[in-house]
Parts: structure tokens; C-alpha cells; sequence
């Protein structure tokens, strides 16, 4: 198996919509496995103890803490929209490729809205931006 | 009459061996994460200002308890299966790939455990 060329030339090749969408829940899905690791350090913060859980919410409460978080919560809700349609797919529906295109878009703007939502309320829960 | 060949046979490689094990049960668990993940999102959310003893309460009851259990024994279990058609993609030597999917299996099937001793620690725990 000599360096033969290969196809596509992803430097050069611009993805289709489709396989970006394709690509980025590969992406949030490693992503989301790595930020599951938060959830399991916040569980044993709270089982250790107050003092604990209060680092703990002292460290998710930082500029990189939050900044974290919300990617995680953008990366969850991008994982599980698009998860949703993977399962239209199983299921055998929605192959035609313009609704492949339009499911595409309902899940990106289903994302946004949903993070949007969800740091909207986290932020009058939290008493306003700090 | 099969089609393979005698090599093929023998090696008994193939499609239809546990790949469909695989496939069903990232389908099951993505299936239970659609309601467990949107619970846990809206339950974070709703306790952002709560102090510890709000926290204590709200996972000492035992159905809380017993989501967050499954919340997390299938977002393990979803994440395992996924990581690991990613290393079988991108991973090509196959010494190295095997040795990253052990350790992949390793470190979820700890994170697991962990995060079960420390909710049930919570939900029975005293004080």
C-alpha cells in the first residue's frame, strides 16, 4: 500500500453540509464522554461532603468552569437532536436528501434554541450575570 | 452454499457476529438518554442557587436516586460503545487499538462504579 492518493482531499475538499453535521456529532459525542467525567466529580463532591461540593461549585463556577459547561450543554443538545434524526434514519424515514437538508437545519436551530433556553433560565436561577 | 471463501471460513470473520449487539443497545441507550439527560438538564438548571442540603435532599429520594443511576450506567454505556467504533476507525495498529479499547473499558466500567457508590452513598447515607 504505496502513498497512493487519496479521496476526499479533506485540506482542500469542502465537506457537504450533511457531513458536517456527520463529523460534529462525532465530535460532541467524544466531547460529551470527556464532560461526563464533571458529572461523576460532582456526584462524589456531593457524597464527600459539604466542603467538598462547595469546591466543587466554586471550581464549575469560574469564567473556564462555565465556559466549559456551556459547551457541554451546546454539545449535549447538538448530540441529542441529531441523535433523534439518526433515529428517524433507523427507522427508515427521512432519507430524501432534501429532508436530510431540512432535518439538518431543525436540529441546529433546535440546538441554539435550546442552549439559549437553558442559559436564559440558569442565569435568572442564578440571580442575574455575575 | 456459502460464498466465502475457504480462508474466510475458517477464519470465521465476518458480518453478523456481535455487530448487531452493538448496534442495538447504542439505539436502547440513546433511547433511555433522550428523557434521563433532558430530567437531569432541567434539574440542574432549576437548582443552580440551591445550598448543599437542597442538593442532599433532592438525591436522597430514592426514585431521584434510581435515575441518576440509570442516567448514569447508560450514558457510560452509550459513550463506551461510541468511543469505541471511533478508536476501531481512526486507531489502524492493531496492537495499540486493542490496548486503548481495554483502557477505554477499564476507565468507564471505574467512572460507573464510582459515580453508583457515590449517589447510593448519598441516598442511604446518614446525617
Amino acid at each position: 500500500m504505496a502513498h497512493r492518493p487519496l479521496s476526499p482531499h479533506l485540506q482542500i475538499y469542502r465537506l457537504p453540509f450533511a457531513a458536517i453535521l456527520s463529523i460534529t456529532h462525532r465530535l460532541t459525542g467524544v466531547f460529551l464522554t470527556l464532560g461526563s467525567v464533571l458529572l461523576v466529580y460532582w456526584l462524589v463532591a456531593i457524597a464527600s461532603g459539604e466542603t467538598a461540593y462547595l469546591e466543587a461549585q466554586a471550581l464549575l463556577g469560574t469564567w473556564y468552569g462555565l465556559l466549559g459547561l456551556f459547551f457541554c450543554s451546546f454539545a449535549l443538545y447538538f448530540h441529542l437532536c441529531n441523535g433523534v434524526r439518526h433515529l428517524f434514519w433507523d427507522a427508515g424515514y427521512g432519507f430524501e436528501l432534501k429532508t436530510v437538508d431540512t432535518s439538518g437545519h431543525i436540529v441546529i436551530i433546535l440546538t441554539v434554541v435550546l442552549t439559549v433556553i437553558t442559559w436564559f433560565i440558569g442565569i435568572l436561577f442564578s440571580g442575574g450575570p455575575a | 452454499m456459502s460464498l466465502k471463501t475457504p480462508l474466510g471460513r475458517a477464519r470465521g470473520l465476518g458480518s453478523a457476529k456481535t455487530g448487531v449487539s452493538h448496534w442495538w443497545w447504542q439505539r436502547i441507550t440513546a433511547v433511555a438518554l433522550i428523557p434521563l439527560s433532558l430530567w437531569f438538564a432541567a434539574s440542574i438548571i432549576t437548582m443552580i442557587g440551591a445550598d448543599y442540603d437542597a442538593v442532599v435532599t433532592w438525591i436522597r429520594s430514592p426514585i431521584v436516586a434510581a435515575f441518576l443511576i440509570l442516567l448514569v450506567v447508560s450514558l457510560f454505556y452509550h459513550a463506551l460503545l461510541g468511543v469505541q467504533v471511533v478508536i476501531e476507525d481512526y486507531v489502524h495498529n492493531e496492537g495499540l487499538k486493542v490496548a486503548v479499547l481495554v483502557g477505554i473499558q477499564f476507565i468507564i466500567s471505574a467512572l460507573v462504579l464510582v459515580a453508583s457508590i457515590a449517589i447510593l452513598r448519598i441516598a442511604v447515607g446518614g446525617t
